[in-house]
């Protein structure tokens, strides 16, 4: 068994198991130090600074591997599930006047469209049946039908706007928000989506409209879409504020 | 004079005592996330015998309402949990120590046997290396753990992007499930260990960090006993 046995005084072998012990306790000092004192950093959005910088660390690199070409796992349409869970309702405030929404379109300061239900309707349809994440841990198989991102952009000429590194959108009432890297944003499952399981999409829903995007997770998928606008850097993100990563991609 | 006998290299001492805060991290911050969605239990129909995790626990443990903070440590501590368990396993296969910790064909059998003995049903153990073969297979397993708790939780952490993972590991819910069960093996691995080194007694614990076995001192009586053996019985 004992492939190096050899013979010691007492005195040496007590010098060198007091090193190893003392290099040990010194190990445990500053793994508990190092502890401490990470939990007194000041944070940033909400979370630890140290651990939101390599947050973003971690988005940089996985922004940068991500392959638009691989496609979040798709059902058949009996899979998906006839009660969808309702899970917030931030930005959904009780007197949204359906008649006079419009989606706000900012191209660029001072070049703005406001677009109909009914014209975003008459772009070519798509529909998504994949299994919806929650940042919570659940998920759930859910049908959406709506207009490809990448159709919307075709269609109202925003190449020079992707581009751009994020798309922000907004509830009408500004009280939710998420910012969007583009490269998600076209990546083929994503849609401005007006339909749930074949209906038009409940208020709780995100009435008239509101975008899936299976590559993150569900608190991406804002509803009830007010504006969209793009830009270089980080547009505004709700529960990124509260200690959430940017990214949030699958 | 003391007996001394090499044990554990530097190298194989450092991975051990580095894993071990960053495991309790990682499985620290894993229960801030669980609460999130904590679905799992042990029971059938609406019968639950234990439910994973009872709220007398989490709230003990002030666990509720932390699922930001705990996925900003998870992810941040992963690298370090991949990163050391990587180069451990690679130190493990280039400095062939492997072949001290890897079972063999007779590890099944002999490990039945270190149970056994253990347990105080059987008396004697097989011969044995550096470790016996009840070790070899934890000490493998925690491997094996280690490489599918990678797996299974960079499935439910980029599910779309590792599709095919996420597919071959039973869809993204069995990930989390898997994920979450090795994660129970792994705190089950910690208190059979725990446990196993007490018993084992100070000179094994102190081997971990000091790297040495020390030996058991000569036995002074047979020593002065065997010039003093006369033939009297001869006559």
């Amino acid at each position: 068994m004992i492939a190096t046995e050899k013979d010691i005084t007492p005195a040496q072998w007590k010098r060198r198991s007091v090193l190893s012990f003392a290099v040990f306790i010194l190990f445990l000092l500053l793994c508990f130090a190092g502890w401490n004192w990470l939990k007194k950093q000041p944070t940033e959005a909400g979370a630890i600074k140290p651990l939101r910088t390599v947050l973003n660390t971690n988005e940089n690199i996985f922004y940068s591997l991500f392959n638009p070409g691989r496609l979040a796992q798709t059902y058949p349409k009996q899979f998906a599930v006839p009660r969808v869970r309702v899970n917030g309702d931030a930005g959904l405030g009780t007197d949204f006047d359906a008649s006079t929404w419009r989606l706000k379109l900012i191209k660029a300061p001072g070049d703005t469209l406001f677009i109909s239900l009914d014209e975003i309707k008459k772009l070519p349809k798509t529909d998504v049946i994949f299994d919806f994440k929650c940042i919570e841990g659940w998920s759930q198989v859910t049908h959406w039908s709506g207009v490809k991102f990448s159709d919307f952009v075709k269609h109202y000429g925003l190449d020079a706007q992707m581009a751009l590194r994020f798309t922000g959108m907004e509830t009408p009432d500004g009280e939710y928000y998420v910012g969007l890297d583009n490269k998600s944003m076209l990546q083929p499952q994503t849609i401005l989506c007006y339909e749930m399981n074949g209906a038009a999409l409940p208020l709780n829903q995100g009435f008239p409209l509101r975008l899936i995007i299976p590559v993150k997770y569900g608190v991406k998928h804002l509803k009830r879409i007010g504006t969209i606008a793009f830009s270089d850097d980080r547009p505004r993100d709700y529960w990124y504020e509260r200690g959430y990563d940017y990214y949030c991609g699958l | 004079m003391k007996k001394i006998a090499k044990k554990h290299s530097l190298a194989i001492r450092w991975f051990h005592w580095v894993n071990f805060p960053i495991l309790l991290v990682m499985i620290w911050s894993g229960l801030l996330i669980y609460w999130a969605n904590d679905v799992y239990r042990i029971g059938w129909g609406k019968t639950t015998i234990l439910k994973f995790f009872p709220d007398s626990f989490y709230k003990a443990l002030h666990v509720p309402f932390r699922l930001a903070e705990g996925m900003s440590l998870h992810f941040v501590f992963m690298w370090l949990f991949a990163i050391n368990g990587l180069l451990y396993f690679l130190y493990l296969l280039f400095s062939k120590e492997y072949k001290l910790i890897f079972p063999n064909r007779h590890s099944l059998k002999e490990g039945w046997l270190v149970l056994l003995h253990d347990l105080h049903l059987r008396k004697g153990l097989p011969p044995q290396k550096k470790y016996n073969a009840a070790q070899r297979l934890a000490y493998t397993g925690v491997i094996v753990m280690g490489f599918l708790m990678l797996l299974t939780g960079l499935a439910i952490y980029k599910p779309a992007q590792l599709n095919f993972l996420c597919s071959i590991l039973g869809g993204y819910e069995w990930a989390r499930a898997e994920h979450f069960i090795i994660t129970l093996l792994f705190v089950l691995f910690f208190f059979v260990h725990i446990i196993q080194v007490i018993i084992a007694g100070w000179n094994n614990f102190q081997s971990m960090i000091t790297g040495f076995d020390v030996l058991p001192a000569p036995d002074k009586t047979t020593e002065i006993s065997v010039p003093d053996q006369s033939p009297v019985s001869n006559s």
